[in-house]
């Protein structure tokens, strides 16, 4: 290389790069084509403008809008052992940590908190698609546990936004076990006494539908999403004859008796907060926007 | 021996020779073979010992798959006295590919539910190859909470591919069943002891193994997902499975000591298949022994005890 290289690449990347600020993005729907502008997108929780196709949305992202004023306090969870099976496909299971942990940001696929929204004290949790397909290993297993132990100890109820491809297969048995784990966390809340409500979001698949994200006193899944346990391809192959159209969809399942209620994102932040005022005998709560309260009690680190 | 596995193809060779020189022996007498054929018999069981001596997952994952192995029909057959099937979840359907009923185990009335695959082709078909449908885990919910009533153990045997995936399956809610079933599991407060005794298969099989104490044959398996399905996703090549098999730490050994499972029962030489009588013999002491285990304790120490093994699960990798 030569002085050319060493000069001039850091302006013409230095180019590229202010090109790329979010504000400049224009997204394309997925369902209906429409080119979407980033902050429009970004102000309607990433639901199309054009067709209401819901999108993924990050956990902090979804928790900024839920809670009064943005504001929540994370819960920290307990780290578990990397890499217990000394896992290794074409790639070793800590590199793809690495690159999911560089890529999001994140620790793992799921993120608790705790705050108020609409002035309701709850704990919630949120599983992180983007974090290697939202998959439940120890971890996932570890984060339920905490936010259940957190529920019980505050007495606020918890809430469950699920997104996953199923069981971290880099995790073997162990990610299989988290289905009776998660299953004891949610025991110990429903011995409490406390409300535990679920939002299924796209996709939640395998192993998590099979336990903690079926379980909720309420269940509840944002429209259009999958949800199922053997997914339609297996299922296709197997029967070997093509599904019906929304096949496996929340309206599907809402129709077949499996849900509760299927509910925009726009509206679901209302519709949690009515519903868990009712199930712990509150009076109704204000609507709209509040600022953030003050301060917010948690035992965690923020 | 009838069912050969392809890597028990040296063995067939051999067995195959010997039978061949007795087949002539008794068409003409006056040779005589018997030293030749008893040599021939001698090699063939050395080999069987030095090839089942350190099996690798993938074969493991095989010998759990025979077709010969005895299935859960077999165990409730040899080992329980009265059994009473109770069919049917109320709401739907019977499930075929679960037995489950009230039986005696040494005397002692019992709750005894399972999967079972069948053996020949017609009954494999009704028995949906092992693979239940919600309905069969919502008749095992119904079942565990009679034995919780009656105050009866219950004791499951596993032995499934997988959940069903299929198109009604998937509509009566397999997802809700299976986490009702690992939940029911969880609650019951009697002793509930489970013996994987071929394949545990992902959630089909957590929906019953959730136990006070897990059991398995040495050469059963024990997985989140098969090694052919984690093959296509991990590797793109369901050809991998040798490689995923050896990955997933499915085998009775490692799971012991990632503390997953309680006990393995030793199978006699050359797979449960080879000796179905000595495997359930076998099968029938474990559970006599995990049972006697558990009887001291009382309806919360059972609960109790079950829930702390699943939280502290995993903690210590394999190291545990």
């Amino acid at each position: 290389m030569n002085w050319i290289t060493n000069y001039v690449r850091p302006t013409i990347n230095s180019i590229f790069s202010r090109r790329e600020v979010p504000e400049n993005l224009w997204s394309k729907c997925e369902s209906c084509g429409t080119m979407l502008f980033h902050r429009e997108l970004k102000d309607n929780l990433n639901v199309c403008t054009s067709c209401g196709h819901h999108m993924a949305i990050t956990p902090r992202a979804r928790f900024t809008a839920l809670f009064d004023g943005g504001v929540f306090a994370e819960i920290k969870v307990p780290e578990p052992l990397a890499d217990p099976l000394q896992f290794r496909d074409q790639k070793k299971y800590p590199d793809r940590m690495k690159a999911a942990r560089a890529a999001t940001g994140e620790r793992d696929a799921m993120l608790v908190v705790t705050g108020e929204m609409g002035r309701t004290p709850i704990v919630a949790v949120a599983q992180d698609f983007s974090f290697m397909a939202g998959s439940m290993g120890m971890y996932v297993g570890n984060a339920i546990i905490a936010a259940a132990e957190e529920a019980v100890k505050l007495k606020r109820p918890l809430i469950l936004f699920s997104a996953a491809g199923g069981a971290r297969m880099q995790e073997g048995i162990l990610s299989l076990m988290q289905m009776p784990r998660s299953t004891v966390a949610i025991q110990m809340l429903k011995e409490a006494g406390l409300p535990y409500v679920v939002v299924l979001t796209h996709p939640t698949t395998g192993g998590v539908t099979a336990s903690y994200a079926m379980l909720g006193d309420v269940q509840i899944a944002e429209p259009g999403a999958l949800i199922c346990f053997a997914g339609p391809r297996v299922i296709e192959q197997t029967i070997r004859e093509k599904l019906p159209e929304g096949f496996q969809r929340a309206e599907y399942l809402l129709d077949h008796g499996m849900l509760d209620r299927v509910t925009a994102r726009a509206r679901m932040r209302d519709e949690l907060i009515t519903i868990i005022r009712m199930l712990q005998g509150l009076p109704p709560a204000v609507k709209g926007d509040l600022p953030p309260p003050q301060p917010v009690q948690t035992t965690a680190t923020a | 021996m009838t069912n050969y596995l392809d890597f028990e193809r040296p063995i067939a060779e051999i067995e195959g020779k010997a039978e061949e020189l007795r087949a002539l022996a008794r068409s003409t007498p006056e040779t005589d073979v018997g030293g030749e054929a008893a040599a021939l018999d001698k090699k063939a069981k050395e080999l069987l010992v030095s090839l089942y001596k350190d099996l690798t997952p993938w074969r493991k994952c095989q010998v759990a798959r025979h077709p010969e192995r005895p299935h859960c029909k077999d165990y409730i057959d040899a080992l329980f006295t009265d059994y009473t099937p109770l069919a049917g979840d109320r709401n739907f359907a019977d499930d075929h590919a679960v037995m489950g009923g009230l039986a005696r185990f040494q005397d002692r009335p019992v709750v005894v539910i399972g999967h079972e695959k069948g053996h020949d082709t017609k009954t494999r078909i009704e028995r949906n190859f092992g693979m239940a449908r919600p309905e069969g885990y919502r008749k095992a919910i119904r079942l565990m909470d009679l034995a919780d009533r009656f105050n009866l153990p219950v004791i499951t045997l596993v032995d499934t591919p997988g959940a069903y995936p299929g198109k009604g399956a998937e509509e009566r809610g397999q997802a809700e069943a299976i986490a009702r079933a690992t939940e029911k599991c969880l609650q019951i407060g009697v002793p509930l002891v489970s013996v994987i005794i071929g394949e545990g298969g992902s959630g089909g099989a957590v929906a019953f193994a959730t136990a006070n104490s897990v059991a398995m044959l040495e050469h059963s398996v024990y997985s989140v997902i098969s090694p052919e399905g984690c093959a296509s996703i991990l590797w793109k090549d369901a050809e991998k499975m040798r490689e995923a098999a050896e990955a997933l730490r499915l085998t009775a050994q490692d799971l012991k000591k990632l503390a997953v499972i309680d006990r393995i029962i030793a199978e006699p030489l050359g797979g449960a298949h080879r000796d179905r009588a000595t495997t359930i013999g076998a099968v029938g002491d474990a559970i006599a022994g995990m049972l006697a285990e558990l009887t001291p304790l009382k309806r919360k120490a059972l609960i109790d005890a079950r829930r702390k093994k699943f939280l502290t699960m995993g903690a210590k990798g394999l190291a545990a």
